[in-house]
């Protein structure tokens, strides 16, 4: 581990020995870390590494199981966000903070610095709207709602909030990802401006080129710890790469049968587009192949998997199940006997159990409304249960008295049981033990064997490489990497997923 | 101009409705538009419209209040003992009265902050308290209110009914300034998005507090200006209160999912409910069917506020 003290001087901000756990798992492990003023320190790590929980420590939004914050040197406990603005920690964050149905000038208003309870005088919306005009934001409004706003004006007005704040740290978490590239370097030129001036700030980003533009000093995280901050320049990006990617677990997984290419297509897909989140986006998934979808939260990958269930409006393109054109219009659409799509969706808490219901009543709950089947007849869900190996004191008792791995197994039963000839699974392993996992894997795994098809969205690129027989990545709505034989490797992918080139010189935009 | 009235529709609407309603009535009520009629119309309208509110303030952070009824009931019954008296007794009285509103609000925003406990809930529960003590106060209707002051409060300035005065004031002296402090902001940022407003670094407890104290106070005030129209104190007008009150401000435009509407869409659906009941009365529809057309009215007018979800492209945005 490199020490990141550069000189005497007392850093902005230090992290000692920080662990954050929710239940059994992990978000960040013993982590120390420090912040010094005057200095843009980058965060690098996949999905999952822990550094949006970073964020919310230092934001006062969570507080650590363990570990001590300081600020110059003093000890601090941030309860709320309010603290950590007394302390001059000012988060930009990645799930914005505006109020929807109030303007953008009283957004500005409430986050003014000193505005408390009283007459809100204004003071600073100079400020604001300066940053405004300099980002290329000059044409929004200060009366419109922020709700009419499109994402990359309420990124841009999130920005301003944040500056008029007059932070003494300031974390960019993903501040640029809805924004064109000039937009951005107004961004970078305010953000080197401010550094310039004295300010730390901490830049969360998965576009290497935007490190590379911006970082003076860059971290990495893997699995909820710290694995190595140097000098923006020490490491090449294969070798920046390689440390977020860290060691293989390929025992997780089962082996992976030579992929048949002349299998019948179940299910076809061609030039789907839905609003501007899914862009043109063909693809098709044969009998006993495992489909893989990867990239970022959010490009279009999780809504396609909605779209292709029926659950969204007015999106174009077509769909062919079995070779036969069919429109799909809703869940109990895709459902039906001569369809027969099954999805297990990402939020199995809030979409894909009902939480209070007995876990034989949500076993029944897909099966319930097609007429060939008995919802009712246990025999139906007994097989996969077995396979599964769920665990649980009784089938009579309320679904949520089960762990997550158990929850998940129980919302893939209900749709096994229709036997579906293609399923979509929207990251069914997120915040999952690894037990579970295997479990899940091994099962997914002889369905294909026996001729399902299966197209799986993963942020987990492991999956993708070791369980899919072809994976498609997404960024901003299109597919720009469709991968597969030697080709799915964790670099092509990760590449991919940021967008780049794989070639490290090609990646200076 | 154009742009003030796209982003303020609701109220737009429910503004020219209650002009269009008024002048229905007007039209047909066969003493025409005189002050009298003026004055008995702006009076019933702006007991609702204190109630509305009231419910305003608790449904904007994303609650609502049940005890809106029960409130006017006691502080209509604490007023019949306080509203008589000498002049310094009556100014203290109304004070008290207004109090009594406030701690009853302030009541139920503790036991919904720091007992963690649905505002449905609570306000069901502390209705009945307030009209128990009500009843305690006012087993039967009785009791006074100085006659001057009532009349004073009640009749008309200049031609001009002082309910439509107090209206105004109430508007431009309160609701106008309180819209650009930092806790009138606050109460729609967290109607709007509690997660937001934590954010951004806003007491989100002392808010709501906020909010439930002010339901309250104008429950209070809701209180006192009936017991000025009425001049005694009744424990038994709760019920229909409250569920005009929500009506009203449903009305008005704002949404029970909080953080959109204002005082003003608040007062105007009031206006328009009363408005609709009296324009019954003069039309000729049998008495016992107006709840029927009244109820089909307020149907219609809700469903009109709902139509945002045929825009929805995502089907599952429909059910959240």
């Amino acid at each position: 581990m490199v020490s990141i003290m550069s000189d005497n001087s007392t850093p902005l901000l230090e992290m000692r020995g920080i662990s954050k756990h929710f239940g059994a798992t992990k978000a960040l492990d013993r982590v120390d870390f420090t912040c010094n003023a005057g200095e843009v320190h980058a965060v690098l790590g996949e999905n999952g590494a822990g550094k949006s929980t970073l964020m919310k420590l230092i934001a006062g939004v969570l507080q650590p199981t363990h570990g001590q914050l300081r600020v110059d040197g003093q000890d601090v406990f941030l309860n709320t966000p309010q603290t950590a603005l007394r302390h001059g920690l000012v988060c930009m964050f990645q799930e914005l903070s505006l109020v929807p149905d109030l303007t953008v000038r009283e957004n500005l208003l409430l986050g003014a610095p000193g505005a408390g309870l009283g007459w809100l005088a204004g003071t600073g919306l100079d400020k604001a709207q300066d940053v405004l005009n300099r980002i290329g934001a000059g044409q929004i409004k200060m009366g419109t709602r922020v709700a009419d706003l499109t994402l990359p004006q309420r990124q841009q007005v999130e920005i301003a909030k944040a500056i008029m704040k007059k932070p003494r740290l300031l974390i960019l978490d993903e501040a640029t990802s809805a924004l064109s590239a000039s937009v951005v370097e107004g961004v970078f030129d305010l953000v080197r401006e401010e550094r310039d001036s004295g300010t730390a700030i901490l830049f969360i980003s998965h576009r290497f080129h935007e490190i590379e533009a911006l970082a003076d000093r860059v971290s990495v995280f893997r699995n909820g710890q710290r694995v190595e901050t140097f000098m923006k320049g020490d490491h090449t990006y294969s070798e920046i790469i390689g440390m977020m990617v860290g060691q293989k677990i390929e025992e997780l997984f089962p082996p992976k049968p030579p992929s048949q290419r002349d299998a019948d297509i179940v299910l076809d897909v061609q030039n789907y587009t839905w609003e501007s989140q899914v862009r043109d986006v063909s693809l098709s998934v044969k009998r006993g192949q495992i489909v893989g979808l990867g990239g970022l939260d959010g490009q279009g990958q999780g809504a396609f998997l909605m779209g292709l269930f029926g659950l969204l409006r007015k999106a174009e393109g077509t769909t062919a199940i079995s070779g036969q054109a069919t429109e799909i219009n809703s869940p109990k659409e895709a459902k039906k006997r001569d369809i027969s799509l099954a999805y297990i969706p990402e939020d199995r808490k809030t979409e894909g159990l009902i939480l209070d219901q007995s876990i034989q009543e949500n076993l029944e709950l897909a099966a319930l409304g097609r007429p060939d089947l008995d919802a009712g007849d246990t025999a139906l869900y007994a097989g996969s249960l077995d396979q599964l190996a769920l665990k649980h004191g009784g089938l009579e008792l309320p679904v949520s008295s089960l762990s997550g791995g158990n929850q998940q197994k129980v919302v893939l039963a209900k749709w096994l049981a229709l036997k579906p000839r293609c399923l979509l699974l929207a990251d069914p392993t997120r915040g999952i033990d690894v037990k579970t996992k295997t479990q899940i894997y091994a099962i997914l795994r002889k369905l294909a064997d026996q001729g399902t098809a299966i197209i799986l969205l993963s942020t987990d690129y492991e999956e993708l490489i070791q369980l899919c027989d072809e994976t498609h990545i997404f960024f901003d709505g299109k597919v720009v990497a469709s991968l597969n034989g030697d080709d799915l490797t964790p670099e092509n992918i990760i590449a991919a997923t940021l967008n780049v080139a794989s070639e490290p010189q090609a990646a200076h935009a | 101009m154009l742009d003030y009235m796209r982003s303020n529709r609701r109220e737009v609407i429910a503004g020219v409705v209650l002009i269009a309603l008024l002048a229905a009535y007007l039209g047909s009520h066969p003493r025409g538009a005189s002050t009298y009629v003026m004055t008995i119309w702006a009076n019933q309208c702006l007991i609702l419209g204190l109630a509305a509110c009231a419910q305003f303030f608790a449904v904007v952070v994303r609650g609502i209040d049940l005890s809106v009824g029960a409130v006017m009931a006691l502080t209509n019954c604490v007023a019949s003992y306080l509203l008589d008296g000498s002049a310094v007794g009556i100014a203290v009285g109304m004070l008290a009265v207004v109090a009594t509103g406030a701690l009853c609000g302030l009541l139920n925003g503790m036991i919904v902050v720091y007992g963690r406990i649905q505002p449905i809930v609570v306000t069901l529960a502390t209705a009945s308290i307030f009209v128990g003590i009500a009843l305690l106060l006012r087993p039967t209707p009785g009791g006074a209110v100085n006659y001057d002051l009532a009349d004073a409060m009640t009749l008309d300035l200049l031609g001009i009914p002082t309910a439509l005065i107090i209206t105004v004031v109430a508007v431009i002296g309160f609701w106008l300034p309180f819209r650009r402090t930092g806790l009138g902001l606050g109460l729609y940022a967290l109607g709007s998005s509690e997660q937001a407003a934590f954010q951004s670094g806003i007491d989100t407890r002392f808010i709501r507090l906020a909010a439930f104290t002010l339901a309250g106070l104008f429950g209070g005030l809701a209180g006192l200006f009936y017991s000025f129209v009425t001049t005694t104190g009744d424990a038994g007008i709760a019920a229909g209160f409250t569920l005009n009150s929500i009506a009203a401000v449903v009305l008005g435009g704002v949404l029970l999912r909080g953080g959109v509407g204002s005082l003003i869409g608040a007062l105007a659906g009031a206006f328009i409910l009363k408005t609709i009941a009296s324009l019954m009365f003069f039309s000729g529809i049998p008495s016992l069917a107006q709840p029927l057309f009244e109820g089909m009215i307020l149907a219609a007018a809700i469903a009109i506020g709902g139509a945002d979800v045929l825009r929805a492209r995502n089907k599952l945005e429909v059910f959240s």
